[in-house]
């Protein structure tokens, strides 16, 4: 896993990459290890499992168990998704290198706020899940594997 | 087909249409005066309880919500109240949820509604709709299409509806319901809106993706980084124009893309209007009765550009 830092650099380096189904494919794996460190964070281990084909939205529903403003991001990782099929379904279609670019800023928005929310915990709290701030979690934080579910 | 009862409904500014909002207020008035539809202001209006009550005390903001509605349909009679803002309509839809689910929520506004002398919100005589709600459902995009007197065809325009408009999904029971119904995770309405103006929307990927907005003082930087990246996506999914349907979302963009010019070097050049001035504009109205010079984001070039002023 790499570091943060090193992160949010390969996401602006890939955003201009030539071959896109590759770099869409990193760029993939790059949110997954953006979610691995918000896991890791909150004591979890990261799920090997996949939701829809994607590890990337199986570490999400993961990571957004017990804490509901995670799902700030959850459309994100859906949208991450979304790109990657588009590009590696048809790469050479005209507008690939425009998916491309547009996959990099999506995956940049991941790392910001799980970035953002792993200095600021309450970022999303306020509005995403409607939550005060000094509020006691109404769970305690379940962070284990995802299962295989509907919904 | 048009929903007549939204001809004339209760509307609700909230306190961001008062101030850092006004250009919100006034774009909803003069497009709806223009629509030929009513909007009565509720009496003697409080605060829904924003961000800073729900801190204090989450069942006095429920109560303080309550309130706007209970006079809205006890007093007024109106059985839809419309909110414009993000936080407000967010705030009143909890309350509604609440006070349907919890029974604790519902002694205690019974209770303070009582001791302050008002009449108290009773669920179901009274639903809280958007502004993107009331004019899809009131007029819907071929009335839209009808009325429009300068399309909005010079403007490719990314809409950004923030999070308040959809989430946590359960307290929005009406959204998801299929054709017709908004969508909580691609929300559409003021794409069909703006669409129906004339303007070509752009496929926009970050559309109710955070802004950091409930942060923009605490944590400037990350807030910053946030509004940029929206920038920039909008920018390269080739919009001229990020529309918007919040006060909170709109201020956000607007200082923040300042702040990123100012403080990381970091320049975008698309611009920011709230839906209602661009819907407003189509409809022929002038810019000033729509706020447009209330923006920090300075669209005259723009506008004049694509003919719409």
């Amino acid at each position: 896993m790499r570091s943060l830092d090193d992160i949010e650099t390969r996401i602006e380096h890939l955003g201009g990459a030539k071959d896109a189904a590759a770099a869409v494919s990193e760029l993939v794996q790059l949110g997954e290890e953006v979610l691995e460190h918000w896991l890791a964070a909150h004591n979890a281990a990261p799920s090997d499992e996949t939701r829809e084909g994607f590890r990337l939205l199986a570490l999400h529903r993961q990571g957004a168990k017990g804490v509901p403003s995670f799902n700030a991001c959850r459309e994100t990782c859906r949208e991450l998704v979304y790109h990657y099929n588009l590009i590696t379904g048809d790469p050479t279609h005209e507008e690939t290198s425009q998916r491309l670019r547009l996959a990099a800023l999506v995956a940049n928005h991941l790392y910001l706020f799980v970035r953002g929310k792993l200095e600021v915990a309450e970022l999303g709290e306020f509005c995403c899940s409607s939550r005060p701030i000094r509020a006691k979690p109404d769970e305690p934080q379940d962070m284990q594997p995802v299962e295989q579910q509907g919904g | 087909m048009n929903d007549m009862t939204l001809n004339r409904v209760a509307y609700y500014p909230g306190c961001a249409l008062e101030g850092s909002g006004h250009a919100y207020d006034r774009s909803t008035r003069a497009v709806a005066k223009e629509l030929g539809l009513d909007l009565v202001e509720v009496e003697n209006w409080n605060c829904c309880g924003a961000m800073e009550v729900k801190n204090v005390d989450p069942k006095l903001q429920t109560y303080l919500s309550s309130r706007v509605m209970a006079i809205a349909s006890e007093d007024m009679g109106f059985d839809k109240v419309m909110a414009p803002c993000n936080g407000c309509y967010h705030n009143l839809k909890k309350a509604e949820y609440d006070l349907t689910h919890d029974a604790e929520n519902v002694a205690v506004t019974e209770c303070l509604s009582r001791k302050a002398g008002h009449p108290t919100y009773k669920a179901g005589n009274i639903e809280t709709i958007h502004a993107l709600d009331w004019i899809k459902d009131a007029i819907g995009e071929d009335g839209i299409r009808q009325r429009i007197k300068k399309s909005l065809s010079g403007l490719k325009i990314a809409n950004y509806y923030g999070c308040m408009y959809t989430r946590p999904r359960h307290i929005f029971p009406e959204k998801d319901q299929g054709p017709g119904s908004e969508s909580t995770s691609q929300p559409h309405f003021m794409d069909d809106i703006l669409e129906a103006a004339g303007a070509d929307i752009v496929e926009y990927p970050l559309k109710t993706a955070c802004c950091g907005g409930a942060h923009t003082l605490s944590d400037s930087d990350t807030s910053t980084k946030l509004v940029v990246n929206l920038l920039r996506a909008a920018e390269a999914s080739g919009a001229t124009v990020i529309a918007t349907e919040c006060p909170t979302c709109h201020s956000g963009l607007e200082m923040h893309q300042i702040r990123a010019e100012t403080n990381f070097d970091i320049k975008t050049d698309v611009k920011i209007l709230y839906f209602t001035q661009l819907l407003g504009l189509a409809l022929g109205l002038k810019p000033r009765k729509l706020g447009i010079h209330e923006n920090i984001s300075d669209s005259h070039d723009l506008l004049k550009e694509a003919g719409l002023i």
